[in-house]
Protein backbone atom coordinates (compact mmCIF):
# COMPACT_ATOMS: atom_id res chain seq x y z
CA UNK A 1 0.00 0.00 0.00
CA UNK A 2 1.51 3.19 0.95
CA UNK A 3 5.63 3.35 1.48
CA UNK A 4 6.92 2.14 4.65
CA UNK A 5 6.34 5.03 7.77
CA UNK A 6 9.54 6.77 8.85
CA UNK A 7 9.80 4.73 12.27
CA UNK A 8 9.15 7.92 14.10
CA UNK A 9 5.49 8.87 12.67
CA UNK A 10 4.71 5.21 13.16
CA UNK A 11 5.46 5.60 16.56
CA UNK A 12 3.66 8.86 16.87
CA UNK A 13 0.40 7.91 14.61
CA UNK A 14 -0.18 3.67 14.47
CA UNK A 15 -0.57 0.87 17.21
CA UNK A 16 0.97 -1.90 16.14
CA UNK A 17 -0.98 -5.32 16.84
CA UNK A 18 1.44 -7.68 16.57
CA UNK A 19 0.89 -11.81 17.03
CA UNK A 20 1.13 -12.19 21.24
CA UNK A 21 0.11 -8.97 21.68
CA UNK A 22 -0.03 -5.07 21.27
CA UNK A 23 2.73 -2.38 20.97
CA UNK A 24 3.16 1.02 20.98
CA UNK A 25 -0.29 1.83 22.82
CA UNK A 26 0.33 5.26 24.63
CA UNK A 27 0.29 8.53 23.15
CA UNK A 28 2.92 10.18 23.23
CA UNK A 29 2.84 13.25 21.65
CA UNK A 30 3.16 15.77 23.97
CA UNK A 31 5.33 18.94 23.64
CA UNK A 32 9.24 18.15 24.18
CA UNK A 33 8.74 14.74 23.53
CA UNK A 34 9.63 14.55 19.68
CA UNK A 35 12.51 17.50 18.46
CA UNK A 36 10.76 19.38 15.23
CA UNK A 37 7.39 18.40 16.45
CA UNK A 38 5.41 21.09 18.25
CA UNK A 39 3.05 19.41 20.31
CA UNK A 40 1.29 21.68 22.31
CA UNK A 41 -2.96 21.86 22.38
CA UNK A 42 -3.84 24.04 19.92
CA UNK A 43 -7.42 24.88 19.46
CA UNK A 44 -7.61 25.68 15.73
CA UNK A 45 -5.03 22.37 14.73
CA UNK A 46 -7.86 20.66 16.82
CA UNK A 47 -10.42 21.63 14.92
CA UNK A 48 -8.89 21.28 11.68
CA UNK A 49 -7.60 18.06 11.59
CA UNK A 50 -11.15 17.20 13.57
CA UNK A 51 -13.45 14.81 11.18
CA UNK A 52 -16.69 13.30 12.40
CA UNK A 53 -18.43 10.70 9.88
CA UNK A 54 -22.26 9.21 10.94
CA UNK A 55 -22.04 6.04 8.95
CA UNK A 56 -25.44 4.75 10.07
CA UNK A 57 -28.38 6.07 12.35
CA UNK A 58 -31.98 4.75 12.98
CA UNK A 59 -33.82 5.22 16.08
CA UNK A 60 -32.39 2.36 18.66
CA UNK A 61 -28.31 2.43 17.38
CA UNK A 62 -26.01 4.40 15.62
CA UNK A 63 -22.72 4.09 14.63
CA UNK A 64 -20.07 7.50 13.87
CA UNK A 65 -16.51 7.51 13.53
CA UNK A 66 -14.31 10.38 15.22
CA UNK A 67 -10.99 10.94 13.67
CA UNK A 68 -8.61 13.40 15.22
CA UNK A 69 -9.17 13.44 18.65
CA UNK A 70 -6.97 11.38 21.21
CA UNK A 71 -7.77 8.07 22.78
CA UNK A 72 -8.08 9.77 26.63
CA UNK A 73 -11.03 12.56 25.55
CA UNK A 74 -12.84 9.43 23.40
CA UNK A 75 -12.61 7.25 26.15
CA UNK A 76 -14.20 9.52 28.33
CA UNK A 77 -17.13 9.56 26.30
CA UNK A 78 -17.44 5.96 26.21
CA UNK A 79 -17.09 5.58 29.96
CA UNK A 80 -19.94 8.70 30.24
CA UNK A 81 -22.18 7.08 27.53
CA UNK A 82 -22.11 3.92 29.78
CA UNK A 83 -22.47 5.12 32.83
CA UNK A 84 -22.77 8.45 33.75
CA UNK A 85 -25.90 9.73 31.55
CA UNK A 86 -29.18 10.22 33.51
CA UNK A 87 -31.82 7.92 32.57
CA UNK A 88 -35.00 7.02 35.11
CA UNK A 89 -35.80 4.12 36.08
CA UNK A 90 -37.46 2.16 38.82
CA UNK A 91 -35.43 2.95 42.47
CA UNK A 92 -38.30 2.58 44.91
CA UNK A 93 -41.15 -0.25 45.49
CA UNK A 94 -43.61 -0.34 47.55
CA UNK A 95 -45.54 -3.72 48.47
CA UNK A 96 -49.13 -3.90 49.62
CA UNK A 97 -49.83 -7.07 48.30
CA UNK A 98 -47.33 -9.94 46.95
CA UNK A 99 -48.92 -13.54 47.10
CA UNK A 100 -47.24 -14.78 43.96
CA UNK A 101 -44.49 -17.28 43.69
CA UNK A 102 -41.86 -14.49 43.16
CA UNK A 103 -40.14 -13.46 46.40
CA UNK A 104 -40.80 -9.77 46.84
CA UNK A 105 -36.85 -8.84 46.38
CA UNK A 106 -36.18 -10.91 43.15
CA UNK A 107 -39.52 -8.83 41.82
CA UNK A 108 -38.55 -5.57 43.03
CA UNK A 109 -35.39 -6.44 40.99
CA UNK A 110 -36.56 -7.34 38.23
CA UNK A 111 -38.56 -4.02 38.10
CA UNK A 112 -35.97 -2.19 38.76
CA UNK A 113 -34.45 -3.49 35.32
CA UNK A 114 -37.05 -2.74 33.36
CA UNK A 115 -36.48 0.61 31.25
CA UNK A 116 -39.32 3.29 31.53
CA UNK A 117 -39.76 5.44 28.62
CA UNK A 118 -39.55 9.16 30.19
CA UNK A 119 -37.35 11.84 29.04
CA UNK A 120 -34.65 12.52 31.97
CA UNK A 121 -33.96 16.18 30.85
CA UNK A 122 -37.31 16.76 31.94
CA UNK A 123 -36.67 15.95 35.86
CA UNK A 124 -34.75 16.79 38.17
CA UNK A 125 -32.54 15.06 40.72
CA UNK A 126 -34.41 14.12 43.90
CA UNK A 127 -32.86 15.45 46.97
CA UNK A 128 -30.85 12.79 49.20
CA UNK A 129 -33.02 12.14 52.41
CA UNK A 130 -36.49 13.00 50.39
CA UNK A 131 -38.60 9.91 50.95
CA UNK A 132 -41.71 11.21 49.32
CA UNK A 133 -40.71 12.88 46.17
CA UNK A 134 -42.28 15.64 44.57
CA UNK A 135 -44.13 15.82 40.82
CA UNK A 136 -40.73 17.47 39.47
CA UNK A 137 -38.37 14.51 40.62
CA UNK A 138 -40.36 11.41 40.84
CA UNK A 139 -42.75 9.32 38.49
CA UNK A 140 -45.41 6.98 40.04
CA UNK A 141 -46.21 3.55 38.56
CA UNK A 142 -48.31 1.38 39.76
CA UNK A 143 -48.81 -2.67 38.88
CA UNK A 144 -51.70 -3.98 40.29
CA UNK A 145 -53.09 -7.39 39.04
CA UNK A 146 -54.73 -10.70 40.29
CA UNK A 147 -55.18 -14.23 38.14
CA UNK A 148 -58.30 -15.95 38.16
CA UNK A 149 -59.45 -19.03 36.52
CA UNK A 150 -61.31 -18.98 33.33
CA UNK A 151 -64.38 -20.26 33.57
CA UNK A 152 -65.33 -20.83 29.84
CA UNK A 153 -62.29 -22.98 29.62
CA UNK A 154 -62.87 -26.12 27.93
CA UNK A 155 -62.57 -28.86 31.06
CA UNK A 156 -59.79 -31.39 30.10
CA UNK A 157 -57.73 -28.06 28.44
CA UNK A 158 -54.34 -28.30 30.22
CA UNK A 159 -53.19 -25.36 28.79
CA UNK A 160 -52.45 -22.62 31.01
CA UNK A 161 -53.18 -19.73 28.53
CA UNK A 162 -57.24 -21.41 28.08
CA UNK A 163 -57.15 -21.83 32.04
CA UNK A 164 -55.83 -18.40 33.22
CA UNK A 165 -56.68 -15.20 33.13
CA UNK A 166 -54.10 -12.55 34.05
CA UNK A 167 -51.30 -15.78 34.18
CA UNK A 168 -48.38 -13.81 32.99
CA UNK A 169 -47.59 -10.63 34.03
CA UNK A 170 -45.60 -8.60 31.59
CA UNK A 171 -44.06 -5.18 31.38
CA UNK A 172 -47.34 -3.94 29.83
CA UNK A 173 -49.60 -3.76 33.22
CA UNK A 174 -47.42 -1.27 34.42
CA UNK A 175 -49.40 1.67 34.65
CA UNK A 176 -48.33 5.25 35.22
CA UNK A 177 -49.93 7.62 38.37
CA UNK A 178 -49.67 10.82 37.40
CA UNK A 179 -49.04 13.36 40.38
CA UNK A 180 -49.12 16.78 41.05
CA UNK A 181 -49.41 18.78 37.30
CA UNK A 182 -47.43 15.67 35.40
CA UNK A 183 -51.29 15.12 33.81
CA UNK A 184 -51.32 18.46 32.56
CA UNK A 185 -47.71 18.71 31.54
CA UNK A 186 -47.02 15.05 30.29
CA UNK A 187 -50.62 13.92 29.16
CA UNK A 188 -49.97 13.40 25.26
CA UNK A 189 -46.70 11.25 26.09
CA UNK A 190 -46.82 8.05 26.90
CA UNK A 191 -44.71 7.25 30.66
CA UNK A 192 -44.60 3.90 31.11
CA UNK A 193 -41.88 0.72 30.22
CA UNK A 194 -40.31 1.20 26.97
CA UNK A 195 -40.75 -2.42 25.80
CA UNK A 196 -44.73 -4.24 26.59
CA UNK A 197 -43.37 -7.41 26.24
CA UNK A 198 -40.92 -8.19 29.27
CA UNK A 199 -42.47 -10.82 31.61
CA UNK A 200 -41.93 -10.17 35.23
CA UNK A 201 -43.87 -12.83 37.06
CA UNK A 202 -46.19 -15.67 36.58
CA UNK A 203 -49.26 -16.15 38.46
CA UNK A 204 -51.88 -18.80 39.47
CA UNK A 205 -55.76 -18.13 40.46
CA UNK A 206 -55.72 -16.82 43.92
CA UNK A 207 -52.36 -15.06 43.53
CA UNK A 208 -52.00 -11.01 42.84
CA UNK A 209 -49.76 -8.03 42.92
CA UNK A 210 -50.16 -4.83 43.93
CA UNK A 211 -47.44 -3.06 44.35
CA UNK A 212 -46.58 1.05 43.80
CA UNK A 213 -43.19 2.23 42.28
CA UNK A 214 -41.12 5.36 42.09
CA UNK A 215 -39.26 6.01 39.75
CA UNK A 216 -36.34 8.48 39.83
CA UNK A 217 -33.45 9.72 37.96
CA UNK A 218 -30.40 8.90 38.00
CA UNK A 219 -26.67 7.79 36.56
CA UNK A 220 -25.38 4.38 36.16
CA UNK A 221 -22.78 4.14 39.11
CA UNK A 222 -25.24 4.89 41.37
CA UNK A 223 -27.90 2.27 39.39
CA UNK A 224 -26.24 -0.12 37.49
CA UNK A 225 -29.70 -1.00 35.73
CA UNK A 226 -29.69 2.26 33.19
CA UNK A 227 -26.71 1.24 31.05
CA UNK A 228 -27.35 2.53 28.01
CA UNK A 229 -25.29 1.63 25.04
CA UNK A 230 -22.24 -0.26 23.80
CA UNK A 231 -18.61 -0.51 21.67
CA UNK A 232 -16.97 -2.17 19.08
CA UNK A 233 -13.40 -3.61 17.97
CA UNK A 234 -11.50 -5.65 14.98
CA UNK A 235 -9.88 -8.62 14.18
CA UNK A 236 -6.01 -10.15 14.15
CA UNK A 237 -7.24 -13.14 12.02
CA UNK A 238 -4.59 -12.64 9.23
CA UNK A 239 -1.70 -13.50 12.05
CA UNK A 240 -2.75 -16.83 12.67
CA UNK A 241 -1.44 -18.40 9.27
CA UNK A 242 1.98 -18.26 9.15
CA UNK A 243 3.27 -17.71 5.74
CA UNK A 244 1.14 -14.72 5.88
CA UNK A 245 2.52 -13.64 9.22
CA UNK A 246 5.72 -12.24 8.40
CA UNK A 247 4.70 -10.41 5.45
CA UNK A 248 2.05 -8.58 7.17
CA UNK A 249 2.40 -5.65 9.77
CA UNK A 250 -1.37 -4.76 11.29
CA UNK A 251 -1.41 -1.50 12.81
CA UNK A 252 -4.23 0.57 13.72
CA UNK A 253 -4.28 4.99 13.24
CA UNK A 254 -4.12 6.22 16.71
CA UNK A 255 -6.88 8.79 16.68
CA UNK A 256 -9.74 6.67 14.36
CA UNK A 257 -12.46 5.80 16.72
CA UNK A 258 -15.56 4.00 15.54
CA UNK A 259 -18.05 4.34 17.93
CA UNK A 260 -21.35 2.25 17.87
CA UNK A 261 -23.90 3.45 20.63
CA UNK A 262 -26.93 1.30 20.65
CA UNK A 263 -30.44 2.63 23.30
CA UNK A 264 -32.23 0.91 25.52
CA UNK A 265 -35.08 3.11 23.59
CA UNK A 266 -35.49 5.71 26.35
CA UNK A 267 -33.88 8.32 24.04
CA UNK A 268 -32.38 8.04 20.68
CA UNK A 269 -28.85 7.34 20.23
CA UNK A 270 -27.74 11.02 18.74
CA UNK A 271 -29.71 12.58 21.99
CA UNK A 272 -27.35 10.31 24.28
CA UNK A 273 -24.28 11.19 22.51
CA UNK A 274 -24.97 15.16 23.05
CA UNK A 275 -25.65 14.57 26.62
CA UNK A 276 -22.58 12.77 27.34
CA UNK A 277 -20.76 15.39 25.99
CA UNK A 278 -22.53 17.78 28.02
CA UNK A 279 -21.91 15.72 31.11
CA UNK A 280 -17.90 15.93 30.40
CA UNK A 281 -18.45 19.80 29.51
CA UNK A 282 -20.39 20.17 32.79
CA UNK A 283 -17.81 18.01 34.82
CA UNK A 284 -15.09 20.54 33.31
CA UNK A 285 -17.52 23.87 34.16
CA UNK A 286 -17.69 22.20 38.00
CA UNK A 287 -14.08 22.48 39.40
CA UNK A 288 -13.49 25.78 36.89
CA UNK A 289 -16.72 27.22 39.39
CA UNK A 290 -14.30 25.57 42.48
CA UNK A 291 -11.24 26.74 41.49
CA UNK A 292 -12.49 30.67 40.95
CA UNK A 293 -14.23 30.35 44.26
CA UNK A 294 -11.25 29.15 46.78
CA UNK A 295 -9.13 31.90 45.24
CA UNK A 296 -11.78 34.06 46.10
CA UNK A 297 -10.95 33.09 49.68
CA UNK B 1 -18.12 32.38 55.30
CA UNK B 2 -16.13 29.71 56.95
CA UNK B 3 -18.63 27.98 59.04
CA UNK B 4 -21.09 27.63 55.48
CA UNK B 5 -17.78 25.96 54.06
CA UNK B 6 -17.38 22.87 56.14
CA UNK B 7 -20.97 22.37 55.77
CA UNK B 8 -20.73 22.10 52.02
CA UNK B 9 -18.94 18.87 51.19
CA UNK B 10 -15.31 19.89 49.35
CA UNK B 11 -14.81 18.35 45.61
CA UNK B 12 -11.76 19.74 44.58
CA UNK B 13 -8.98 20.24 47.72
CA UNK B 14 -5.18 21.06 47.34
CA UNK B 15 -2.77 19.62 49.46
CA UNK B 16 0.52 21.19 49.33
CA UNK B 17 4.00 20.21 50.54
CA UNK B 18 5.95 22.40 53.02
CA UNK B 19 8.18 24.85 51.59
CA UNK B 20 7.43 23.71 48.22
CA UNK B 21 6.69 26.34 45.80
CA UNK B 22 3.70 27.08 43.54
CA UNK B 23 4.10 24.82 41.14
CA UNK B 24 4.26 21.16 42.94
CA UNK B 25 0.30 20.73 43.96
CA UNK B 26 -1.37 17.67 44.54
CA UNK B 27 -5.22 18.44 43.73
CA UNK B 28 -7.76 15.81 45.05
CA UNK B 29 -10.67 15.50 43.04
CA UNK B 30 -14.20 13.88 44.72
CA UNK B 31 -16.77 11.87 43.16
CA UNK B 32 -14.68 11.87 40.14
CA UNK B 33 -12.89 8.82 38.26
CA UNK B 34 -11.15 7.62 35.12
CA UNK B 35 -13.49 9.53 33.01
CA UNK B 36 -12.42 13.22 33.77
CA UNK B 37 -9.05 11.74 35.32
CA UNK B 38 -7.36 10.37 31.99
CA UNK B 39 -9.14 13.06 29.73
CA UNK B 40 -7.77 15.68 32.39
CA UNK B 41 -4.56 14.77 32.35
CA UNK B 42 -3.54 14.78 28.64
CA UNK B 43 -4.90 18.03 28.29
CA UNK B 44 -2.79 19.32 31.12
CA UNK B 45 0.05 17.44 29.56
CA UNK B 46 -0.40 19.33 25.87
CA UNK B 47 0.91 22.37 27.60
CA UNK B 48 4.22 22.74 27.34
CA UNK B 49 5.18 24.51 30.71
CA UNK B 50 3.87 21.61 32.46
CA UNK B 51 6.84 19.13 33.94
CA UNK B 52 4.51 16.36 35.23
CA UNK B 53 1.27 15.62 35.74
CA UNK B 54 -0.59 12.32 36.43
CA UNK B 55 -3.37 11.14 38.40
CA UNK B 56 -4.08 8.18 40.75
CA UNK B 57 -7.00 6.38 42.28
CA UNK B 58 -6.42 6.13 45.95
CA UNK B 59 -8.59 3.33 46.57
CA UNK B 60 -11.41 1.53 43.96
CA UNK B 61 -13.69 1.84 46.49
CA UNK B 62 -13.54 5.66 47.45
CA UNK B 63 -14.61 7.85 44.78
CA UNK B 64 -11.72 10.05 44.33
CA UNK B 65 -8.18 10.69 42.63
CA UNK B 66 -5.42 12.41 43.11
CA UNK B 67 -4.56 15.05 40.54
CA UNK B 68 -0.67 16.07 40.67
CA UNK B 69 1.01 19.00 38.79
CA UNK B 70 4.28 19.72 38.30
CA UNK B 71 5.29 23.36 36.79
CA UNK B 72 8.02 24.41 35.23
CA UNK B 73 9.81 28.00 35.97
CA UNK B 74 7.36 28.19 38.82
CA UNK B 75 4.41 28.65 37.11
CA UNK B 76 1.07 28.35 39.62
CA UNK B 77 -0.39 25.20 39.42
CA UNK B 78 -3.59 26.41 39.37
CA UNK B 79 -3.15 28.13 36.47
CA UNK B 80 -1.93 25.24 34.56
CA UNK B 81 -5.20 23.24 35.87
CA UNK B 82 -7.58 25.82 34.85
CA UNK B 83 -5.54 26.16 31.06
CA UNK B 84 -6.42 22.26 30.78
CA UNK B 85 -10.21 22.46 32.16
CA UNK B 86 -10.48 25.08 29.64
CA UNK B 87 -8.96 23.70 26.80
CA UNK B 88 -11.35 20.18 27.40
CA UNK B 89 -14.18 22.22 27.82
CA UNK B 90 -13.33 23.73 23.97
CA UNK B 91 -12.42 20.22 22.54
CA UNK B 92 -15.67 18.87 24.11
CA UNK B 93 -17.96 22.35 22.81
CA UNK B 94 -16.21 21.54 19.49
CA UNK B 95 -17.06 17.69 18.75
CA UNK B 96 -20.87 18.42 20.35
CA UNK B 97 -20.91 21.25 17.71
CA UNK B 98 -19.25 19.08 14.46
CA UNK B 99 -21.58 16.52 15.97
CA UNK B 100 -25.38 17.95 16.16
CA UNK B 101 -24.16 20.36 12.84
CA UNK B 102 -23.78 16.88 11.02
CA UNK B 103 -26.79 15.12 12.98
CA UNK B 104 -29.09 18.06 11.99
CA UNK B 105 -28.14 17.97 8.13
CA UNK B 106 -28.02 13.84 8.28
CA UNK B 107 -31.46 14.11 9.66
CA UNK B 108 -32.94 14.68 5.99
CA UNK B 109 -30.20 13.32 3.96
CA UNK B 110 -29.27 10.47 5.79
CA UNK B 111 -32.08 8.00 5.05
CA UNK B 112 -30.32 7.73 1.91
CA UNK B 113 -27.50 5.47 3.73
CA UNK B 114 -29.83 3.15 5.53
CA UNK B 115 -31.80 2.56 2.01
CA UNK B 116 -29.27 -0.38 0.78
CA UNK B 117 -30.60 -2.88 3.94
CA UNK B 118 -34.48 -2.55 3.08
CA UNK B 119 -36.73 -4.34 0.74
CA UNK B 120 -38.00 -2.68 -2.34
CA UNK B 121 -41.68 -1.54 -0.41
CA UNK B 122 -39.51 -0.24 2.50
CA UNK B 123 -36.99 1.79 -0.13
CA UNK B 124 -40.58 3.32 -1.44
CA UNK B 125 -42.35 4.50 1.95
CA UNK B 126 -38.72 6.02 3.04
CA UNK B 127 -38.12 8.02 -0.41
CA UNK B 128 -41.72 9.17 -0.99
CA UNK B 129 -41.20 10.21 2.58
CA UNK B 130 -37.77 11.43 2.67
CA UNK B 131 -39.22 13.55 -0.45
CA UNK B 132 -42.34 14.88 1.62
CA UNK B 133 -39.90 16.27 4.21
CA UNK B 134 -37.47 17.61 1.91
CA UNK B 135 -40.79 19.44 -0.04
CA UNK B 136 -42.41 20.47 3.03
CA UNK B 137 -38.72 22.23 4.61
CA UNK B 138 -38.34 24.15 1.36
Amino acid sequence: MAAPMRNVDEIRDRVILGEFGVRNVHSTDFPGNYPGYDDTWDLRKFKKNFRLNIAHMDENTLEFDMVGIDAAIANAFRRILLAEVPTMAIEKVFIYNNTSIIQDEILAHRLGLVPIKADPRLFEYRNAGDEEGTEIDTIQLQLKIKCTRNTRAAKDSSDPKELYLNHMVYSKDITWVPIGNQADVFGDSKIGPVHDDILLAQLRPGQELDIVMHCVKGIGEQVAKVVNSRLDTCSREVLRHDDLKNLVKIGRVRDHFIFSVESTGILPPEVLVSEAINVLIAKCQKFLTELESSEME
Amino acid sequence: MAAADTEKKRVLEMVQAAGADEGCVTFVLHEEDHTLGNSLRYMVMKNPDVEFCGYSITHPSESKINFRIQTRGGLPATETLRKGLNDLTDASKHVLHTFEELRNRDQVTGMWSTLQSETLTDKNHRLRAAAWILSIQN
